[in-house]
């Protein structure tokens, strides 16, 4: 296992010593892992044959495939192996993981058919869920281990705003950007939001970052979202369906959900969500604070699972793969032009134009703090929390940056070196250490 | 005569289903693609060309549907992705425990309200008050206190399946002809006795209509209820598949709910037939 010299021009980077590997990281691994088996193989023979000239005798008659034959029957030298490998045995194996039909949830869902999780030793089974609502429910009942949930969901259920009050955390953000405003054919050329007093959009959920940056594109543009239009919970996958009804005017929705609604020639895309806040989150990979108390080998697991999920699903040579395995009834069911539109950033746009954004989405999974830090003050701001916030307490309690920061670097993934960023949301700055001025530096606000 | 009657009504039902038929395909006719002018690339991106599902699927690909899933009704792809036949058997082990608790409760019950004014008038205000409400309208309160989404689904069927029931039993056992309670009188015949021997076989055919009734209504609610809660079952398919705006796989769902209905419902008609009788 020597490590190449990068600066040496004889020494290939890209390929292992071997040569049969595609770097030198799995060439370790493979090493590692062939280390491993023989270790148990030599334990397990010790075990049978104290003396080891009646080892060498038994293999010299029988032959060694038969011998390997007879022995491998009896012993389950592949659950040994994976057991050597576990790095501090499993608290528990089985876990259910309840996601949302969308493509926020990529990583988390690719990392089943990978084999992430199997590969950490967890059996992870994948539950498709039909509402954010059931998906908190669901996860506080212990029905689920873990899941996808929306960027604020893990800090209002924390607060206990909107539901029983349950510490949760966040592992990773699963994705930013990749939600857009939709809006029906009919509004063609009714775009300037000046205009939209009246108009009925709907949101995935209270407490999602669609929610907060709807308010906020309308606040900017004077209208208050409270008295001014209509704003609806509908779970993702029924605004397609709701917008063909004419139920709604648009709504600021995830995607696969905002491509089909194009696709299906009902609506067109008015703005993508990264022309809000480049670099918004928008779901995350969340987990019960007692799971964690509970299973900590499990949690570890977990996380580098989707980490590394993660780092797949950033690259963009991956994506139309992606959308090909997402496709079926089993993750998203949604047709995989609408996925290869999404995942790829080159899409029609509903208005007769091919736009080329390959930062339509990205799978960053660092979960700032100060993007807990924009939420609660739009939480504050739109009046779901109210008297006093402790940005820094409740930040630093909910998102599990240090965690991440820790196993990214183990897996090689460069996680930033600070904790807060300022970020720019419609051009204009928020600095996390202001946060209290900000929140309360807007006209339009909760009365 | 009777056989008659039958072949004719058959033709006419045979009729009725393909004027259904062909006034469906006429008006889901495909109709020519508008071209918008654009260039091939945004076509290709918004699909055209390729076979896609806008407007109202016409009866021959709603055939295809029915072809694809009923050749295979037991496949299992994951927890997200089942046959139709394992999505309706979730559906029916469901309806089944919800209704038998329902059985377990309301036969009892409604006998005592039966057989006692008293207990009738003090029941009477509660069984009126909660007859009327949604089921689904308990699905909340049942995942938040039950906190299982599966147990909350069948606690729904079994207070959908209650009341038809309990009201039926009571009715049932109410009426029974006073004549035959005192012949048992007379006889003096052992309470035990009485309930099992002269007043069930008396009520027997109310009770079964209550039961019939009953089954209806949990299989009416199973589906919105798992639309809700989701996961597996016939409603989790529709679901699934309305998601995806598949409208056929949505109306093939919508047939095999009604086929799988209907035989309930004539199991429950060969119970009431079992133990009518004729004054």
């Amino acid at each position: 296992m020597s490590l190449n010299n990068p600066f040496d021009p004889n020494t290939e980077l890209s390929a292992c010593n071997c040569g049969r590997h595609a770097s030198q990281a799995e060439h370790d691994l493979a090493e590692t892992e062939a280390l491993n088996q023989r270790v148990i193989q030599s334990t397990v023979m010790r075990a049978l044959f104290p003396k080891d000239e009646e080892r060498r005798h038994f293999l010299r008659t029988v032959g060694v495939s038969t011998a390997w034959a007879a022995i491998s029957s009896l012993i389950p030298f592949g659950a040994l192996e994976a057991m050597a490998q576990e790095k501090g045995s499993l608290e528990k194996k089985d876990l259910k993981v309840g996601f949302i039909p969308i493509t926020c949830a990529s990583p988390l869902i690719m990392a089943d058919p990978l084999g992430f999780y199997k590969k950490e030793g967890l059996n992870v089974t994948m539950m498709k869920t039909a509402g954010w609502a059931l998906i908190r429910d669901k996860t506080m009942n212990r029905e689920y281990d873990a899941a996808q949930m929306l960027a604020p969901m893990p800090l209002a259920i924390s607060m206990g705003v909107g539901s029983n009050a349950m510490p949760t955390n966040v592992m990773t953000i699963q994705n930013v950007n990749g939600q857009a405003i939709i809006l029906a054919n009919k509004h063609k050329n009714n775009r300037d939001p000046k205009n939209w007093k009246g108009f009925k959009f709907a949101i995935p959920f209270e407490f999602s970052i669609h929610n907060l940056l709807l308010r906020y594109y309308l606040a900017e543009h004077g209208i208050n979202p409270d008295t001014d239009v209509q704003l609806r919970v509908v779970a993702p996958p029924e605004m397609v369906a709701n917008l063909r009804a004419g139920n709604i005017d648009g709504f600021l929705g995830p995607d696969p959900v905002n491509q089909r609604a194009v696709y299906d020639e009902l609506g067109f895309i008015h703005i993508l969500s990264r022309d809000i806040w480049d670099g918004h989150p928008c779901c995350s990979f969340s987990i019960p604070t007692d799971f964690i108390k509970q299973n900590p080998n499990t949690f570890a697991a977990l996380y580098r699972a989707i980490l590394k999920s993660a780092a797949m699903a950033r690259d963009p040579k991956n994506r139309s793969i992606m959308a090909e395995v997402l496709a079926p009834a089993n993750y998203l069911n949604q047709p995989k032009a609408v996925l290869d539109q999404v995942l790829t950033g080159k899409f029609a746009d509903g208005l007769g134009n091919v736009v080329n954004v390959p930062e339509r989405v990205d799978y960053d999974p660092f979960p700032w703090y100060s993007m807990a830090y924009w939420i609660l003050t739009q939480m504050k701001r739109w009046g779901y929390v109210k008297g006093d916030v402790r940005y820094k307490d409740i930040a630093e309690k909910v998102y599990l940056l240090t965690d991440a920061r820790k196993y990214m670097s183990e897996l090689g993934m460069n996680p930033p070196k600070e904790n807060l960023r300022k970020v720019k949301v419609m051009g204009k700055e928020f600095d996390p250490a202001k946060a209290e001025a900000y929140a309360n530096s807007f006209a339009i606000r909760k009365a | 005569m009777s056989s008659r009657l039958a072949l004719r009504a058959g033709l006419i039902s045979l009729l009725l289903f393909l004027l259904f038929i062909g006034t469906w395909s006429v008006a889901t006719r495909p109709v020519e693609a508008t071209d918008h002018g654009a260039d091939a690339e945004y076509a290709a991106l918004m699909g055209k060309g390729v076979d896609k599902a806008s407007g109202f699927p016409p009866p021959a690909k709603v055939g295809e549907a029915f072809v694809t899933y009923l050749s295979d009704p037991f496949y299992d792809n994951g927890p997200n992705d089942k046959g139709i036949g394992i999505q309706l058997g979730h559906s029916l082990i469901r309806v089944g425990i919800g209704f038998l608790l329902a059985v377990a409760v309301a036969l009892p019950l409604g006998f005592a309200i039966g057989m006692s004014p008293l207990l009738f008038q003090a029941f009477n205000p509660f069984i009126q008050i909660l007859k009327p409400i949604s089921p689904l309208a308990w699905m909340p309160l049942a995942l938040y206190s039950l906190k299982d989404s599966d147990i909350s689904g069948i606690f729904v069927i079994f207070i959908c399946s209650l009341w038809p029931m309990l009201i039926n039993t009571a009715f049932g056992v109410a009426s029974v002809r006073k004549d035959w309670i005192n012949v048992a009188r007379t006889l003096e015949v052992g309470p035990l006795r009485k309930a099992f021997q002269v007043i069930l076989p008396a009520a027997a055919p109310t009770i079964l209509t209550g039961m019939r009734i009953s089954m209806g209504i949990a299989w009416l609610v199973i589906v919105a209820a798992e639309m809700l809660v989701g996961g597996t079952g016939i409603g989790y398919f529709v679901w699934n598949e309305w998601n995806n705006l598949a409208l056929p796989n949505v109306i093939f769902a919508v047939a095999m709910i009604g086929l799988v209905g209907m035989i309930l419902d004539q199991c429950f008609g060969v119970l009431q037939k079992l133990v009518t009788y004729r004054e």
